[in-house]
This record gives structure tokens, sequence and C-alpha cells, in this order.
């Protein structure tokens, strides 16, 4: 098989998680929630020495990985865009919102853009359903917005 | 543990507490259909995870219909397996899975013997009632399996054989909803994972998600080639197996019809990989002699225990598990690859064909012997020694192509010079076997005298792990034995630890040894039907007039005229191979 690259840092950091866990195999998901902390995903590699700390195999923890839409495998963007889908955005055309963005970054849901600029992630309702609908770009809240204000909004990154 | 009454379909029935609806429905010959569920009885196999639903019943005074492998009898219980309120919920269930199934049975490899095809049927499902989106994932095609997951039932048998039985843990359950399938991680093709291409998902899969590399229109070609010579070696395994296909009972040695067969199909000459386990014994039996007398004269850094190397499959195994053990096994090649090597030296030179136009094909009750034959240590300037690997199940096929009467056909011999064997060699096909045939030779090589007793019945069996020990002269020979795997793995890890003193360790993958290899006929999780194959191996031993490895005239000429001795030095180049690590590494960039 393939042999494994990772920055020593990372690697280190990585290893450290596992520990504070004592490579629990049933630690897992927490493990991976933490892991995706430190590099913003999960690629393959983390999942390698994931496996190899925990003694469990690689395609259990990308069974858990693929299983949980919250895991990704793909870089965030420079500016990852989230969608809140909760009821009270949904109701006021949290979709149409979604739908323009797709359509103006070129991006999918779960997706990167090519140049890494945007990614596009839904979440579940944030809790300011006072605003909806609502949508965050990196740390940055966007409340009532409409689908005529994507453009505007997304020219500003 | 005390006894439970209860009735199904009317009929009283006493078990123990703990038993099953499902068991003790069988108990009394009531067969409840099932999908997901899967037990190999004998060999501690099942797989129960519930979920398929179609062996629902119905349990009086219980408002919902109850899955039969999961529910426990109780006392006084009134269940009613077939009523028709259970006959539509399990027609529903099944609808339900075919609408998310391609329908492609026209075409499918497992068409004829498919369990969701055969329940499709025995349910009369004509139509489907509802429309599902299928999922479309790309096929992989490794050198020994296919996958076509568009058709996983995701009944988790794979991932159980794989990862419980097998240990090895190239496969698990991912996504989720209907676009949950098992694979391999990241979704890559089998031959970048772990896999040791033991074919054991493939024996227990249901449908056709998985299935073996279809190598029989390769071996159709290279018959009608009218410049090549072709000539085909079949496995112990083979034999004992073959007959299955063709409806006659598990368990019928086939030996002469399977040879009659062949020639029917074309092939020059119809040879034994009998006849190359016999020059196994003769290579590995006298590396173990030569190891145990350095040991023996105390000498450092003996390799001990010697550990088997006829299996591909537990040699992946350790490639990928224990690279920090690869100068331990035996260096002797497997016999389907010893075959190959004296095949396309010796035998060709004998009837003046040149190497490449000398075609050998194998048949193995095995599908890690297809990845085995492509291994690049196994060609000589591209030409591999053995050129193609086919399975029982597709030998099978190629005689029912030709429609070739297999039942009826009169007995055949294999030909000469490498078609004769004594009894040690069909031995192999079983677990235990390979051990049995060193310590016969061995026995009579050390000591210098005749064996009092052929028979080792110490080394047989089917639990996973065994050990004995045999006095050979004053020695005592302490022997281990793994089948399956996750066996293997226990065995070799008490000797990593120092907690097992072996000489040594018979090791392979199947469980039960190739006799269940995953290219042998379905057995569908009847653990009788590899019973009986076992026992027919050991019948076919004692058939033979000579039941010991070194006194067959056959490898006695084979070293006279050919090989020099055992372990010398063109024996050392031809039969003889080494390991790699395969184990993933983790580096610093
Ligand atoms: S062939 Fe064996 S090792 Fe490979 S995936 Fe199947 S069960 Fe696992
Ligand atoms: S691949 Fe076959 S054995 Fe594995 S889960 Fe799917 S249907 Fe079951
Ligand atoms: S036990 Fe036999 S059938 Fe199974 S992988 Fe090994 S050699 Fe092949």
């Amino acid at each position: 098989m393939a042999n494994i690259k990772l920055a020593e840092d990372k690697l280190k950091a990585l290893i450290e998680v596992c520990k504070s866990f004592n490579n629990e195999k049933g630690e897992l998901i927490n493990v991976l929630h933490k892991a995706q902390e430190i590099f913003g995903y999960l690629p393959a590699e983390v999942q390698e020495v994931v496996a190899h700390e925990l003694n469990v195999s690689v395609a259990t923890v990308y069974g858990v990985v693929s299983f949980y839409s919250f895991f990704t495998m793909k870089p965030k963007g420079e500016n990852p865009i989230s969608v809140c889908l909760g009821t009270a955005c949904y109701v006021r055309g949290a979709e149409k919102v979604l739908e323009e963005i797709k359509k103006v970054a070129k991006v999918e849901v779960g997706e990167t853009t090519p140049d890494g600029k945007f990614s596009l992630a839904c979440l579940r309702c944030v809790g300011a359903c006072g605003l909806a609908p609502v949508l965050m770009i990196g740390q940055k809240v966007y409340g009532r917005v409409a689908p005529e204000k994507v453009n505007e909004i997304l020219a500003e990154y | 543990m005390g006894k439970i009454n209860l009735i199904i379909d009317n009929k009283p029935v006493q078990v123990e507490n703990g038993t099953t609806v499902l068991q003790a429905a069988k108990e009394i010959g009531i067969e409840i259909p099932t999908l997901c569920y899967f037990q190999l009885k004998d060999l501690n196999i099942e797989n129960k995870p519930g979920g398929c639903r179609v062996c629902v019943v119905e349990i009086e005074g219980r408002r919902n219909l109850a899955p039969s492998c999961t529910t426990n009898c109780t006392e006084g219980m009134i269940v009613h397996t077939h009523s028709l309120r259970v006959l539509n919920a399990r027609r529903t269930v099944v609808e339900l899975i075919l609408s998310d199934h391609p329908a492609d049975c026209l075409v499918c490899p497992k068409s004829g013997n498919c369990e969701l095809q055969n329940l499709a049927h025995r349910l009369g499902i004509r139509e489907i009632s509802y429309q599902g989106v299928q999922s479309t994932y790309r096929k992989d095609t490794s050198p020994s399996i296919i996958r076509d997951v568009d058709k996983c039932v995701m009944c988790r048998r794979c991932e159980m054989m794989c990862n419980d039985v097998q240990t090895v843990g190239a496969l698990s359950a991912i996504n989720r909803g209907f676009t949950a399938v098992v694979a391999p991680a990241f979704e890559q093709n089998l031959d970048k994972s772990p896999c040791t291409f033991c074919g054991q998902c493939v024996a227990v899969c249901p449908v056709g998600a998985l299935s073996e590399v279809d190598n029989t229109p390769q071996v159709i070609r290279a018959l009608t080639d009218k410049t090549k010579t072709v000539i085909v070696q079949t496995a112990p395994a083979v034999r004992v197996a073959l007959g299955e296909e063709f409806g006659m009972e598990p368990g019928t040695i086939v030996t002469g019809k399977m040879a009659a067969a062949l020639r029917e199909l074309g092939f020059n000459y119809v040879f034994d990989t009998d006849f190359a386990a016999d020059l196994t014994i003769m290579e590995e039996g006298t590396e173990l002699l030569g190891r145990l007398s350095d040991f023996l004269a105390g000498k450092k850094d003996v390799k001990l225990p010697i550990l088997t190397s006829c299996c591909p499959g537990w040699v992946n195994f350790l490639e990928h598990n224990f690279p920090e053990m690869k100068e331990v096994p035996s260096t002797a090649k497997s016999p389907q690859q010893m075959f190959g090597a004296i095949a396309k030296t010796y035998f060709a030179n004998k009837i003046g064909v040149k190497r490449e136009d000398l075609i050998v094909v194998s048949v193995m009750p095995c599908l890690a012997k297809k990845y085995e034959c492509q291994r690049d240590e196994f060609k000589t300037n591209g030409d591999p020694d053995v050129n193609y690997s086919i399975s029982t199940r597709e030998l099978a096929k190629l005689i029912k192509m030709a429609n070739i009467d297999f039942v009826n056909l009169p007995d055949a011999e294999f030909d000469n010079p490498l078609g004769e064997s004594t009894g040690a060699a069909p031995i192999f096909g079983v677990t235990g076997g390979v051990i049995e045939a060193a310590v016969r030779t061995a026995y009579e090589v050390f000591t210098g005298q005749k064996l009092p007793k052929i028979e080792f019945t110490e080394l047989r069996g089917l639990e996973g792990v065994r050990s004995a020990t045999i006095k050979v002269g004053d020695l005592d020979l302490n022997i281990g034995i793994a089948n399956g795997l996750g066996n293997a793995r226990k065995l070799l890890n008490q000797v990593k630890k120092g907690e097992a003193n072996y000489h040594a360790i018979e090791i392979m993958a199947c469980p039960g040894g190739c006799i269940g290899g995953g290219g042998q006929p379905l057995h569908h999780g009847n653990s009788e039907i590899i019973l009986k194959r076992s026992a027919a191996i050991y019948e076919e031993d004692r058939n033979k007039p000579l039941r010991k490895s070194h006194e067959n005239p056959y490898i006695v000429k084979l070293y006279e005229e050919f090989l020099g001795k055992p372990c010398g030095e063109l024996s050392h180049h031809l039969l003889h191979t080494h390991y790699f690590d395969r184990s993933t590494k983790i580096e610093i960039e």
C-alpha cells in the first residue's frame, strides 16, 4: 500500500488528539471531530493516521466519515458559506437563496470552488430565526437575505 | 438452560432457552426466507444484523411483525411464518429492495444462484410497484474480484466476513440512506486496500454485487489458438466440490469425470496440481528439516516456527499485517506456482515447445490465485508461469457451455509426467492437510524409518486454531494450525509475544481451508457441505496406493532428471520465492 505523508506538527497534533481520548476505538467520532477542527477537513492521510492510532481499519474510519454529513473530506474554501435551512429560514425562502449562491459562486453543496475561494454548506438553525433567512460567510452573519442580494454579498469577497 | 415450548405454524416444538424463532422453525423443517441473515454453523460464523426484515413472522398477541432471526422464543409463543399478513409484508420488503436494484439478471454473474432472485421468485413478484432512485457507483475490478455495488443490498455479510472472521478490515458500510453500500476506504479499488483476495466476501454475497473476475474468455481464446499448447492443472479441493454444480451430492469425488471433461474441452494435457503439492512437500519439508537441525545444533537466529506458504491469501495477509515477519514463512512457492515453473521449463523442454507457446491454466477453489499468478516475481520476461487461473465455478460454467454431460462422463486419468500424485497431495485442500503431508515425509526422512501410522488424526478438524505435538524420533514436534485469517492473527500474535512455542505452523486463509475457498460452488451458509467436502478429501487420500510425497515416482524422476536435490540450486531458483512489505507506512513530510 501507499505510504502516507503528513507534516510533522500536524501529525504530532493528531497523535495528541488520539491520545487525549486514550486511543479508544469507541471515541472515533470524537477524535474525528477534533481532527476536523484542527485540519478543517479530513483528508485520507488524516483518516489513515486515526485508524492506525485507534487500531481500527481505515475502511471503518471512512465508513463513519461518509455517514455523517458533518464530516468532510474536501478542504473548506477561504470563505466558507453556510446557508441555514432551519424551519424559519426555510419558510422564508432560504432555498431560493441557496440556489442563487450555487449559480453565482458556481459551487455545489459540500463542494469547494476550484480556485478555493468559496465552499458551500447547509446548516440546521443557527438560532438567529429573527433574521431569517440567514447566511454566514466565515464568521460574518447576514440576515434577511433576499436572493437578489446574493450577488452583492459575494462581491465583497 | 431451560426448555421452552411454543407453536410454529400449528406444530408444537420444544427448544433450548435462547433459541431464535428462525432456528426453532428450522429444527422442525420450516424454512423462513432470509436475506441478510447468514450462518456457517460448524465454523462458528454468523451474520445477524436484523436489518432486511425479510424473515418477519407474526407472533400472536404482538402488534408488529417480528424479525425471526433476532427474536428469541418464549414460553407459549404462537408463531405464524407464512400467514397472508406475513407474506404481504415480506413481498413489500422485497419489492422495496428491488426498487433500488438494477434489473440486470439476464447478464448477472449470480443469475440462477442469487438469493434475491430466488426470493422474488418464491414470493411471486412479477412487477415492482415502487419506483426508486437507483444508486450509481462505478465498478471496481481488481485481479481477483469485481465489485458492482449498485447491486449491494446492504446485508453486510461481506463486512462480517472481512472484518470479524478474516480481521482484514478492507470493507465497511459507507454513506447512508439509499446510497449506502459496502466499500473499501475512500471507495478506492480493492487492490489499493489491505484486501487479501481470499474471496470470502464473494462466497457469502447473496447477490451479484461481489463476484470473481471471469477468466473463461481468455481460456476459450487460448484453446482455439492452434499455435498454442494449452495445459491445465487442477487443485485438490476442486475435485470434491465440482460435482455440486451439476446437482451431485456434496462430497462426491469427481476426479475422473473432471479429467475427462477437461480433455473434452480441448486441453492438450490434463495435469494435476496434486503433483505440485507433492513437490511442495519435498521443498518445504526439506526446508523445515534444515531449520530444525540448525536449531537443534544450537545455531542462533533460526527462523522458527516455519510458516507454510501455499496459500496466497495468507501470504497477502502477512505482507500487509505482519511485514516484520516476512522472513519467517517457508520460501517455497504455492503448488500452483511450482507447477507453472516446472511446466514452463522441464515440461516445455520435454515436448519441445517454446515457453511463449505453452499456456498454463489452473483450476482453483480460490480467488487469491488469480492475483497470485499475476505477481511480477512469477513471470519470466513478462510471461507468467501460470497464464490464467479459473475457479471451480468458472470450470463448471465452461463444461456447461460446451454441453458436456458431466454426470454421465466415464472417468479418465491425468496425463503424465505432471499428473501423478500421492495421498499426501489431496489433503492440501483441507485445513491441517499441508502440515500432515509434511510430517509424513519429514518423519521418514528425519528418522530414516517407516511411519508406523500414516494418518495423523490429531492434526485434523475444523476448529479455527489447533495444536498438536508429534513424536518424530526423539524430537517433540510442536505444530500449530489456523484456518481463517482472524485465527491466523491470533496464532501469530501468540508467537510474537512468545506465548507459543511451535516449530511449524500451517495457515489457510479460508475457513475450513481450500474446500471452503472463495472460488468454490456457493454453499449458501450450509456448513454440512464443507464437512462433506472435507470427508471426501480424506477419502481421496485413502484411495491412493502411495500416500507419502517422497514416494511419488514422477517426483523422484523430476529430481533425478532435472532439479538435482530438494532446496538445491535449481530448486531454489525455480521453486522458491520471497515476500514483500505491503503495510501502510506513515511518514513525515
Ligand atoms: S477478498 Fe477477503 S480480504 Fe478481500 S475484501 Fe473480500 S473478505 Fe476482505
Ligand atoms: S456487497 Fe454483497 S455481501 Fe456485501 S453488503 Fe452488499 S449485498 Fe451484502
Ligand atoms: S485457503 Fe485455499 S482457497 Fe483460500 S485463499 Fe488460501 S489457497 Fe486460496
